[in-house]
C-alpha cells in the first residue's frame, strides 16, 4: 500500500526526521489560508498523487503569493497528472501539500527497501539526490552508498557516521544525519515498510538537513497489525477494477490488449499471458483466482474481465491442484448462465478432476470452446478473437 | 535416492485440526507420507486423523521423533511456528502460508539459519519425493518417481513441470516449491546444490519469475557448481512494468529482474532455456536427448 507525500512526512516527523513545514489541503480557498499561514516568502503547491516524476509533469509549483497558490491550486485540483509513472489516464489529484521553501545548498538521496539477496534492509545513500538517481545507480553505483541492517541490533551509529562521511557531511550535519536514519530504520521496522525513499534529502543554505520529499510503501501482509495505516489509504488512487477484484480476494491487473485471462496462480497467470502473446494474441489483463475459486468467485472474476469493453473473448486456464475442476467448470457454467457473455470463450483444465470438468462443459449446451494443452488453448483463443 | 525427504522422514503439521491442516494432512497420509501427528496449543491429548495433537512442537518432536514440520497456521502467527520448530529440532520446515509479513521472514529466516534447519517457503505448494513423501498442497497423482529434479517459486507452474515429464515418462527425483515471497526459506542456489549432489536426480527443471534477483544468482551457481543439464522458463515476459512509486527497489536490483534479463543470464550460464509454459517437458528432452 502506498502513503501520499504528506502522509510519509507525517510518520518522519514522529520519527524525529525533519520536514518542511506545510499543510494538507483540498480546496483552493484553504490552499490561500495555507499559503498566507506559512512563514516563507515563496511557497510550493505539490500535487499528491501516488505516482513519481511529478515535477516534470508539471505538479509541483513554486507560487511568490497567496493568490497565486489560490490559482494554482484551482488549475490543479480535480485534473488528472500524467507522470512517466502513471498509464495514460493519469493519477486524480484531489489533495495539495502547501509547504515552505528553503534555500538549497545540497541535494542528496536516502532510500530504504528489502534487499532479497542480502535478505536485510537496506539503506541506501548517494550524493547525487534529485530525479534522475535511477541513472545514476545504472551508471555510476560506486555512487550509491549502501548498509545492511542486522534485525538484532537496527541501524546502528557507526553506520550512519560511514554513510554521513561517504556523503561529505561535517560537523553537527553528521549527528543530524545519524538521528535521521536511526529514526528511518525504526520507522521501517515498526510499521513494516517494504520502501521508504526521500529524494531528496537537502542541505540547507544554512547547513541544516530537511527531508524535502517522501515516498513510503507499505508491506500489505503487515496491514493486519497497523489499523492506523489502513485509515491512510487513499482509494481514489487505485484503479477501480483491482479494488473490485481485490475484494473477492482476486488479483487483477489491466494491461492493454483483448484476450481476457482468468488463471489459478499468479506463476501460470504470467506464463498464459507470456504463451497468448507468443502465438500472437494480446493479453487484455493479469488475473489470479487463486486457490479456493467457488462458482461465486469465478463469475465474479468474468464480470471484473468483461467491464473491460476491450475483450473480444476470454481464456480460463485452470491447472486443478487441490482445487477440482468440476468446481470451476460448474462455476464457469453459472457465471456465463448469469453474465450473457457474449464473446467467445475458451476452457483448459487440467489436473484433479478434469475429465468429469471438461464433460460438464460439453453437455452444458454452452458455446465453450475447449482446449487440451496450454498451446492449444492460445492458439484457440487467439484464433477466436481473431485478427 | 531424493533429496531433503523420503519414506522415513517422519512429519508433523502445525495448524493440525485447522480446515487446511486437516484436509491436506489426510491427502498426505493418503498419499503414504509418514504423518506421525500434529500441533494445536491447548488440543493436546487428542487424537485427529486417528494421530495424537500435542500443545507445543517440542512434545510432539519428544514424542514422535519427527523430523519434519508442515505449517497451516494463519500468517500472523507463521514466525512464532517456524521459529517453536526450529527451537524443537525440526530439521525441515515447510511452510504452505501465504501473506507473512516480510519483517517477520526476515527474523525467522536468521533464526532457522543459525540452527542450521533448512525452511521451504513460505506462500509455496510444499515439497513432494513421488511415491515416498507429500508435505504440502500439490496433488500426489500427477507425481511419478524418476530423474528430474524441480524447483519452481510458482505453485501451478510446478504442476504442469511435473504433468509434462510425466507424460514424457521422465519422472521427478523431487520437486520444490519454493515459492514466490521476496525472503523465502529456501532459494535456487540452496536447491540447486542439493539436486546436483542427489545421483538420482539427472536433470534439473527451474522455474522463476520476474522480480528480485535470485535466477541470476542461480545462473551465476550454475555456470561453476553444477554438471547437470539444467532447463529454466521465466514467467512475466509480457508482464508490464506497472505502476510503482520511486526508484528504490530498481536501485537495489542494478537494472536485473526482468524476464529477459534472466533468460540471458541462464543462457549464458549454458542453461537450456524454454520461452513457452507449453515446452517444460520438451524442454528437457531436448537437453537432455531422452526419448
Amino acid at each position: 500500500m502506498n502513503l501520499h507525500e504528506y502522509q510519509a512526512k507525517a510518520l518522519f516527523r514522529d520519527y524525529g526526521m525533519p520536514t518542511p513545514v506545510g499543510k494538507k489541503v483540498t480546496t483552493a480557498e484553504q490552499a490561500e489560508q495555507a499559503a498566507l499561514s506559512l512563514d516563507t516568502a515563496n511557497v510550493v503547491v505539490k500535487a499528491q498523487v501516488h505516482a513519481g516524476g511529478r515535477g516534470k509533469a508539471g505538479g509541483v509549483k513554486l507560487v511568490e503569493t497567496a493568490k497565486q497558490a489560490r490559482d494554482v491550486a484551482e488549475s490543479l485540483l480535480g485534473t488528472h497528472l500524467v507522470t512517466f509513472q502513471t498509464d495514460a489516464k493519469g493519477q486524480p489529484i484531489n489533495t495539495l501539500l502547501i509547504e515552505e521553501t528553503c534555500t538549497i545548498d545540497r541535494e542528496l538521496y536516502l532510500g530504504a527497501v528489502i534487499d532479497r539477496s542480502a535478505q536485510r534492509i537496506t539503506l541506501m545513500a548517494s550524493t547525487e539526490g534529485g530525479v534522475n538517481i535511477e541513472e545514476v545507480a545504472e551508471k555510476t553505483p560506486e555512487k550509491i552508498l549502501k548498509i545492511n541492517i542486522n534485525p538484532m541490533t537496527g541501524v546502528m551509529p557507526f553506520q550512519c557516521r560511514e554513510l554521513a562521511f561517504g556523503l561529505g557531511l561535517t560537523g553537527m550535519q553528521i549527528r543530524e544525519f545519524t538521528r535521521i536514519l536511526m529514526g528511518l530504520g525504526k520507522l521501517f521496522v515498526e510499521k513494516d515498510l517494504s520502501l521508504v525513499e526521500i529524494n531528496p534529502l537537502v542541505v540547507t543554505a544554512e547547513g541544516n538537513l530537511l527531508c524535502l520529499d517522501g515516498k513510503i510503501n507499505i508491506d500489505s501482509s503487515a496491514l493486519f497489525r497497523h489499523p492506523d495505516l489502513v485509515a491512510l489509504q487513499d482509494v481514489t488512487q487505485e484503479d477501480e477494477r483491482e479494488l473490485r477484484a481485490a475484494k473477492w480476494d482476486l488479483n487483477y491487473v489491466a494491461l492493454e490488449g483483448n484476450i481476457g485471462c482468468m488463471v489459478n496462480g499468479a506463476g501460470l497467470a504470467m506464463g498464459t499471458m507470456d504463451i497468448i502473446k507468443l502465438q500472437g494474441g494480446d493479453p487484455a489483463n493479469f488475473l489470479d483466482v487463486g486457490g479456493t475459486a467457488t462458482a461465486e468467485r469465478v463469475a465474479e472474476a468474468f464480470k471484473i474481465i468483461l467491464s473491460d469493453d476491450k475483450v473480444k473473448g476470454v481464456l480460463v486456464n485452470i491447472f486443478g491442484g487441490i482445487v477440482r475442476c468440476d468446481l470451476i467448470a460448474e462455476g464457469v457454467i453459472a457465471a456465463i448462465k448469469e453474465v450473457a457473455i457474449s464473446v467467445p470463450v475458451v476452457v483448459r483444465l487440467e489436473g484433479n478432476r478434469a475429465v468429469e470438468g471438461v464433460n460438464l462443459l460439453n453437455s452444458s449446451g454452452l458455446e465453450l470452446i475447449s482446449a487440451t494443452d496450454l498451446t492449444d488453448a492460445a492458439n484457440k483463443i487467439v484464433a477466436a478473437v481473431g485478427a | 535416492m531424493s533429496i531433503l525427504i523420503n519414506k522415513e522422514t517422519k512429519v508433523i503439521c502445525q495448524g493440525f485440526t485447522g480446515k487446511q491442516g486437516t484436509f491436506h494432512s489426510e491427502q498426505a497420509i493418503a498419499y503414504g507420507t509418514q504423518m506421525v501427528g500434529g500441533v494445536t496449543p491447548g488440543k493436546g491429548g487428542q487424537q485427529h486423523l486417528g494421530l495424537p495433537v500435542f500443545n507445543t512442537v517440542k512434545h510432539a518432536v519428544e514424542t514422535t521423533q519427527a523430523d519434519a514440520s508442515v505449517i497451516y497456521v494463519p500468517a500472523p502467527f507463521c514466525k512464532d511456528s517456524i521459529v517453536e520448530a526450529a527451537e524443537a529440532g525440526i530439521a525441515l520446515i515447510v511452510c504452505i502460508t501465504e501473506g507473512v509479513p516480510a519483517l517477520d521472514m526476515l527474523e525467522a529466516k536468521m533464526i532457522v539459519d543459525s540452527y542450521g534447519v533448512r525452511l521451504i517457503g513460505p506462500n509455496c505448494p510444499g515439497i513432494i519425493t513421488p511415491e515416498a513423501c507429500k508435505i504440502g498442497i500439490m496433488p500426489g497423482e500427477i507425481h511419478q518417481t524418476g530423474r528430474v529434479g524441480i524447483i519452481s517459486r510458482s505453485g501451478t507452474l510446478t504442476y504442469e513441470c511435473v504433468k509434462q515429464t510425466s507424460d514424457l515418462s521422465f519422472g521427478q527425483s523431487t520437486c520444490i516449491g519454493i515459492g514466490g515471497d521476496p525472503i523465502p526459506g529456501t532459494n535456487f542456489v540452496d536447491a540447486l546444490g542439493l539436486f546436483e549432489d542427489d545421483p538420482q536426480t539427472e536433470a534439473i527443471l527451474m522455474v522463476g519469475e520476474i522480480g528480485g534477483t535470485s535466477e541470476e544468482e542461480a545462473a551465476e551457481f550454475i555456470q561453476s557448481n553444477v554438471s547437470k543439464p539444467v532447463v529454466a522458463y521465466i514467467a512475466g515476459v509480457t508482464a508490464p512494468k506497472g505502476k510503482r512509486m520511486g526508484h528504490a527497489g530498481a536501485i537495489i536490483a542494478g537494472g536485473k529482474g526482468t524476464a529477459n534479463e534472466k533468460f540471458a543470464a541462464l543462457e549464458a550460464a549454458g542453461v537450456y532455456t524454454v520461452r513457452s509454459p507449453a515446452e517444460l517437458g520438451k524442454g528437457v528432452a531436448d537437453a537432455t536427448g531422452w526419448k
